[in-house]
């Protein structure tokens, strides 16, 4: 039955609401730090024009630092959640502040300031009751920009700190519309919100601005405090990424079939695995065969009850091509129970970690294995592989590349780069390709959308999974799953192989029994 | 009164006042007369320390103004900026009290003496105390500018060009409220300006400024019938015959009048200078002016201050 986005909205209120005020509050904290530092900051650039380019000269170069490797600094210094959540926002905020205020109090006339000189007023007076009042429309432009660009970028730099971007990222992982807009029209509204708000006041002539002004830090400060600051003082905590989090097999599973009740925090795929290794959190939900895994030293938990559906890879092929090339078939089950799930993660670092290019990976590999064949000379018929865009594909489809170069005639033409599943598929079925490497879990749930009768039925068993898969896909879109590659690259927990060792865990019943032992009341 | 001495103040190695020295005695305008880019305004600026002299002293009413904070200095002299500077996120009322404010006033205090000034210089106080000054008209603005200057009761008044930005209509009008408004009468005042006329007709001395140094120091008569050097006689060269109307007085040209024998009220003072009998006479005639001093009657008209003014300027 589909549900309309009122429903999900309705379904997700109290939620979206809480997120909606995280996300308030972190703008409004970051954006109240940064008027605090900003605006002394401009002034004294105002007063002291050398300083000037100096000072706008870093805070034009923090804005252009994305927001990923920024974090990655902040991170090891502060760890996830709100600090450096907030760090970053205020840092991102500083820039147009310390310039409208340098602007403005520069733009104000000099015969003005020079007459408040020549009445007596001191230096205070001149700046409080001439220099900032004057200034102030400019300045609040500049709060105005930065208060537009704290709502957007509080949306991409997801932390564990909580805001809208939770749903946003999740919807995207998750290929769930109506959880994207859930996320995504608070966020437009929070955003035009505060620019309404702003630009009132800034239209406000500039006698009733005076009054006004006082109100907005009175705003920002009530608003931070809608905010409160996640305690991450506990034991163990968890890292999720946002997709994850909505999954029945992901942490939804984890907390109804492991009763696993461990503080989380929802962190961006792409921080989680240093933030493990950098022991700010404890736990990951991550995949068995990211390179990663090996660069930090993770080890995985393994899934004892079975909530995780099995992710063998195997090549999906057309099964006219099949027909046409008798021979592709035993070529590429040459590969077949070859690859386990270490191997596959050596072969992942290699490729993301150590920046070897993947052919080079494949073919040493081949060669380790014996399967390494000199090309044969003379080119009959063509056969064209695909593979979604990340490194694992790119590491499989060099080598059946090699394979097929190697013990058939065939010529071959590599489509790397397709994408995520649905462009890839897509490309399969509509005879742009001929096959791709295919994971059994994307087979079953993203693409045969299984239902969760269908899923339980089948359970964590990799043989009816792969079954499964391999019937309804000849039936529907006579594509043909050959044999498993061998590794299964499925969610699973990590944890810092130190801390699973120094605590005996090694499954997850295991980290579920630490947690309730170990359980603190906050 | 104020008394400057021997002030110098180069900038970027450039001299732009050298060795200035004047007096101006209590309750007189002195006027600071010059080209653009002669020193005139840094001179005046020194007086309130906006700028600060190389060298030099200065004494206001006996006191050394390098004695007291700057801040205080200026909050004991009245001081009306080049184009008004007023604030314009402050009401009239609100920039007019921006002194007192300073010297801590009382409200009700400020608010009466705000009152008496502005009807003073006819703008009465419940129409515009509560207008920005965007609203206003030039003049009215200056007025504003000049309330404001006035508001303590400083005893000195330090302006720079205050009447720069006015049409020539409205400022001849206002320099005739300047000269007639009894808050200005006791003052003593430094005025800064360019234009020649406006000098005349306000300065009780004018110092006539050239390359940083005074080159003449002295009454307006002095410095049109006995200016000091070549180059003070050709800087009035073009507009001669007007200044000359302008610093004469009647009673400069007394003895070339006859003797008025009708019994009729006198309409002009012997104090006013010939400009002004002009501008009357052109239109009523004849005159009869009033000597207060020795308290005797002259006729007027057209025809006979030309002959008497003739007769005086052949003394010379």
């Amino acid at each position: 039955m589909e549900q309309t986005l009122g429903q999900f909205m309705q379904q997700q209120a109290p939620k979206l609401w809480q997120q909606t005020l995280t996300h308030t509050g972190l703008t409004c904290m970051s954006l109240l730090l940064s008027v605090l530092v900003a605006l002394p900051l401009g002034i004294f650039i105002a007063r002291k024009p050398k300083a000037a380019g100096v000072v706008l000269g870093i805070a034009g170069i923090l804005q252009t630092i994305p927001s990923i490797a920024l974090l990655g600094f902040l991170i090891p210094l502060l760890g996830i959640g709100a600090i450096p959540a907030i760090t970053a926002l205020f840092l991102y905020a500083l820039l147009p502040v310390i310039r409208n205020t340098f602007t403005g109090i520069t733009g104000v006339d000099p015969a003005i300031t020079e007459s408040a000189w020549g009445l007596g007023m001191n230096s205070w007076q001149v700046l409080t009751q001439v220099e900032i009042p004057l200034a102030l429309p400019v300045i609040l432009a500049g709060i105005r920009t930065a208060a537009v660009i704290n709502v957007g970028v509080a949306m991409r730099r997801y932390i564990a700190a909580g805001g809208l971007g939770e749903f946003i990222f999740g919807g995207i992982s998750l290929n769930n519309t109506h959880m994207i807009l859930a996320g995504a029209i608070p966020a437009a509204l929070l955003a035009l919100a505060f620019d309404v708000v702003l630009s009132f006041v800034q239209k406000l002539s500039s006698h009733r601005l005076r009054k006004a002004a006082w109100i907005i830090p009175a705003i920002l400060l009530l608003s931070s405090s809608a905010y409160v600051i996640p305690s991450s003082q506990q034991k163990m905590l968890a890292g999720f990424t946002p997709e994850f989090m909505g999954r029945e097999d992901g942490y939804l599973g984890l907390t109804s079939v492991y009763k696993l009740d461990i503080p989380t925090v929802v962190i961006s795929d792409a921080v989680m695995y240093k933030a493990a290794f950098e022991q700010k959190i404890d736990v990951i939900s991550g995949y068995s065969t990211d390179g990663r895994l090996k660069a930090y030293d993770l080890v995985t938990l393994t899934d004892d009850k079975g909530i995780f559906p099995p992710y063998y890879a195997a090549p999906v092929v057309r099964v006219e091509v099949l027909k046409t090339y008798p021979e592709v078939e035993p070529t590429l089950n040459l590969l077949a129970g070859k690859i386990n799930d270490s191997v596959m993660t050596e072969l992942n670092y290699r490729v993301d970690y150590r920046k070897q290019l993947p052919e080079q990976v494949a073919r040493e590999f081949l060669q380790s294995q014996g399967l390494l064949k000199n090309q044969e000379t003379s080119r009959e018929g063509k056969i064209r592989l695909g593979s979604k865009i990340f490194g694992e594909q790119y590491i499989l489809v060099h080598m059946y590349k090699l394979l097929l170069e190697g013990y058939t005639p065939l010529s071959v033409e590599l489509k790397t780069g397709l994408g995520g599943t649905k462009i890839c598929f897509d490309a399969l079925t509509h005879g742009e390709i001929d096959l791709y490497p295919e994971y059994t879990g994307t087979g079953l749930l993203t693409i045969l959308k299984a239902s969760t009768a269908q899923q339980k039925q089948l359970g964590p068993n990799r043989d009816r999974v792969y079954a499964f898969v391999q019937k309804e896909f000849q039936k529907k879109y006579q594509l043909q799953w050959l044999s498993p590659i061998g590794f299964n690259n499925a969610y699973a927990l990590m944890m810092r192989r130190s801390q699973a060792q120094a605590f005996g865990i090694h499954t997850i019943s295991d980290l579920s029994t630490y947690v309730s032992n170990h359980h603190l009341q906050p | 009164m104020i008394v400057a001495e021997r002030l110098t103040k180069a900038f970027d190695g450039l001299k732009a006042v050298d060795n200035v020295s004047f007096e101006v005695k209590e309750g007189q305008t002195m006027i600071l007369l010059g080209t653009s880019g002669c020193g005139k305004t840094t001179t005046l600026k020194m007086l309130n320390r906006l700028i600060e002299s190389d060298s030099g002293r200065v004494w206001i009413q006996g006191k050394d103004i390098f004695s007291t904070k700057p801040e205080e200095l200026r909050r004991n002299m009245g001081y009306v900026s080049q184009n008004n500077g007023l604030f314009p996120h402050l009401t009239v009322a609100e920039n007019i009290a921006v002194v007192p404010g300073l010297l801590k006033w009382e409200k009700s205090k400020t608010r009466q003496r705000t009152e008496s000034l502005l009807d003073q210089l006819n703008l009465p106080y419940r129409s515009y105390a509560h207008k920005y000054p965007d609203e206003l008209s030039g003049g009215q603005k200056q007025r504003v500018a000049l309330a404001r200057a006035l508001v303590s009761d400083p005893p000195l008044l330090l302006m720079d060009e205050p009447f720069g930005a006015l049409d020539p209509l409205t400022r001849s009008a206002i320099h005739q409220e300047f000269r007639e408004l009894p808050e200005l009468q006791r003052k003593t005042v430094v005025m800064v300006t360019h234009d020649m006329a406006e000098a005349f007709e306000l300065g009780d001395q004018i110092a006539l400024m050239h390359q940083g140094t005074i080159r003449q120091l002295g009454t307006p008569e002095e410095l049109m019938f006995r200016p000091a050097s070549n180059f003070v006689k050709d800087f009035f060269q073009h507009q001669r015959y007007q200044l000359e109307l302008k610093a004469l007085k009647l009673k400069e040209i007394w003895p070339f009048l006859s003797d008025s024998q009708e019994l009729i009220t006198p309409t002009l003072q012997s104090e006013q200078s010939l400009w002004e009998a002009m501008e009357w006479l052109a239109e009523k005639k004849p005159a009869v002016v009033k000597n207060e001093l020795t308290n005797s009657l002259k006729t007027l008209s057209l025809p006979i201050l030309q002959t008497a003014y003739q007769q005086y300027k052949d003394q010379f």
